[in-house]
């Protein structure tokens, strides 16, 4: 019994995978509608997610199967103070599967210990999210064609930003694959990360404080949200939130090929006229999302 | 300065000048019944000085805080008034409550019962990451 809590617990082909599985629900999804009847996905989110919550469950419906949970933890046992272990051995009898989201990072490394079934984990405080580094890797590949060789800029938060952690685990894995890290220096890429993943692979980057500077080299641009919940100071979260805003100026700078990519939800940081540019690839994001979802989930119901 | 041989029990040797209080304490030998003789600032051909803990009784020692605290450590078991094994150390793997993890944000300060897991990161640079959220462990 599998479960996955970090991009990482996939290995490149298993990733390559599940994208030509998400192609192949996208070419035929009429194929896949009854892939998961009988099963019970459990979503526990115990803080709120709209997207990846919704993802999940429509990925579930999608493959014919049934979805149970709670949207808060407000409205779970862990309001009564019911341990993490605790939940994923009772959700255990009832699911299948379990997709979880909690604010304390760590959380479902301890549910998948102690559950019977396979758990995804779908974001644990500014650790990690890897359905939505699915969800990024599955737009690189269909809107790029290859992920080697690309020159990957990541902006915005790069020190609470657990997307931004996850893509770059898992990216690292490519030949030829460059980071340009664009961030405040208060919100500059943790050592864990730079250290623990950039550097022990080998992998080169560069960090500046300047977008506009480095648009131009990019093939890639991953934008991030300065996220209110992850600071402890407001008077921080307002001096830093519109360091980096994307804009059809801006973009003007970059090349005719490059995509811009967001986890969303955005709040500010790329002005709606960007929507309208063919290089605004962030809802198709969402999109393939719950494709990769789709895939995750049969492969580890063994489906 | 004389020390007596201990007949039966264990010499933890090679540690580092000045740090067998801090083997005492991690190894909890102040809840022991038994004589505990610290013997510091003593003169090492290899060390030039190191300190030395002798334990007048067996027990089973805790060799990952050991190797952790100092991988040239050795410790070595006496029985009858001789050293029946010595042990080398080296850095652990994993540690189970040695280390305790400080990040507000990670599980384990909200559900107190969580054993405090690190693993080993990085060995040349002795760096142990809570298995929970990869912070890094200061000791």
């Amino acid at each position: 019994m599998r479960s996955v809590l970090n991009i990482t617990d996939l290995s490149a082909s298993e990733i390559d995978s599940l994208i030509d599985v998400a192609g192949a629900i996208i070419d035929d999804p009429a194929a896949f509608s009854d892939k998961c009847r009988g099963k019970k996905l459990a979503t526990l989110f115990f803080e709120p997610s709209t997207r990846t919550r919704l993802s999940f469950e429509a990925a579930m419906y999608e493959l014919g199967g049934h979805v149970i949970g709670f949207s808060e933890a407000q409205s779970s046992s862990a309001a009564k103070g019911e341990s993490v272990a605790d939940t994923a051995k009772t959700v255990s009898c009832y699911a299948d599967i379990i997709a979880m989201r909690h604010p304390k990072e760590g959380a479902p490394l301890v549910a998948a210990k102690n559950a019977s079934v396979p758990v995804i984990n779908a974001g644990d405080g500014g650790h990690n999210h890897p359905t939505q580094t699915l969800a990024d890797l599955c737009t690189i590949k269909r809107e790029k064609g290859r992920f080697g060789g690309l020159t990957v800029g990541l902006c915005g938060d790069l020190q609470f930003g657990r997307t931004v952690h996850s893509l770059i685990s898992a990216l690292v894995r490519y030949e030829g694959v460059r980071f340009v890290l664009i961030s405040p220096d208060e919100l500059r890429l943790p050592d864990y990360v730079r250290e623990g993943i950039l550097e022990k692979n080998g992998c080169p980057y560069t960090e500046t404080g300047d977008l506009l500077s480095v648009m131009p080299e990019l093939d890639v641009l991953y934008m991030t949200r300065v996220q209110r919940e992850r600071f402890f100071n407001e008077a921080d979260y307002v001096r830093l939130k519109d360091s980096y805003i994307l804009t059809p100026d801006k973009l003007e700078r970059a090349s005719a090929d490059m995509i811009v990519m967001h986890p969303l939800p955005r709040v500010n940081e790329i002005s709606v006229q960007v929507d309208d540019d063919p290089r605004a690839c962030y809802f198709k994001q969402v999109l393939y999302g719950k494709y990769m979802r789709m895939a995750l989930m049969l492969m580890l119901l063994g489906l | 300065m004389v020390i007596n041989s201990i007949r039966d029990g264990i010499v933890i040797d090679h540690i580092q000048a000045g740090r067998s209080l801090e083997v005492y304490h991690l190894l909890e030998l102040d809840r022991l019944k038994c004589s505990v003789a610290l013997i510091m600032n003593v003169q090492s051909r290899k060390m030039g000085r190191k300190d030395i803990i002798k334990i007048d009784q067996e027990m089973n020692v805790n060799l990952d805080v050991l190797g952790y605290v100092d991988p040239g450590i050795t410790v070595n078991y006496i029985k009858d008034g001789l050293r029946i094994q010595k042990l080398h150390l080296e850095l652990p793997e994993e540690l189970t409550d040695v280390l305790f993890c400080k990040n507000p944000r990670c599980i384990t300060s909200t559900e107190q019962e969580l054993p405090h897991i690190f693993r080993l990161a990085d060995r040349e640079r002795r760096i142990y990451r809570c298995v929970y959220c990869e912070t890094a462990g200061k000791h």
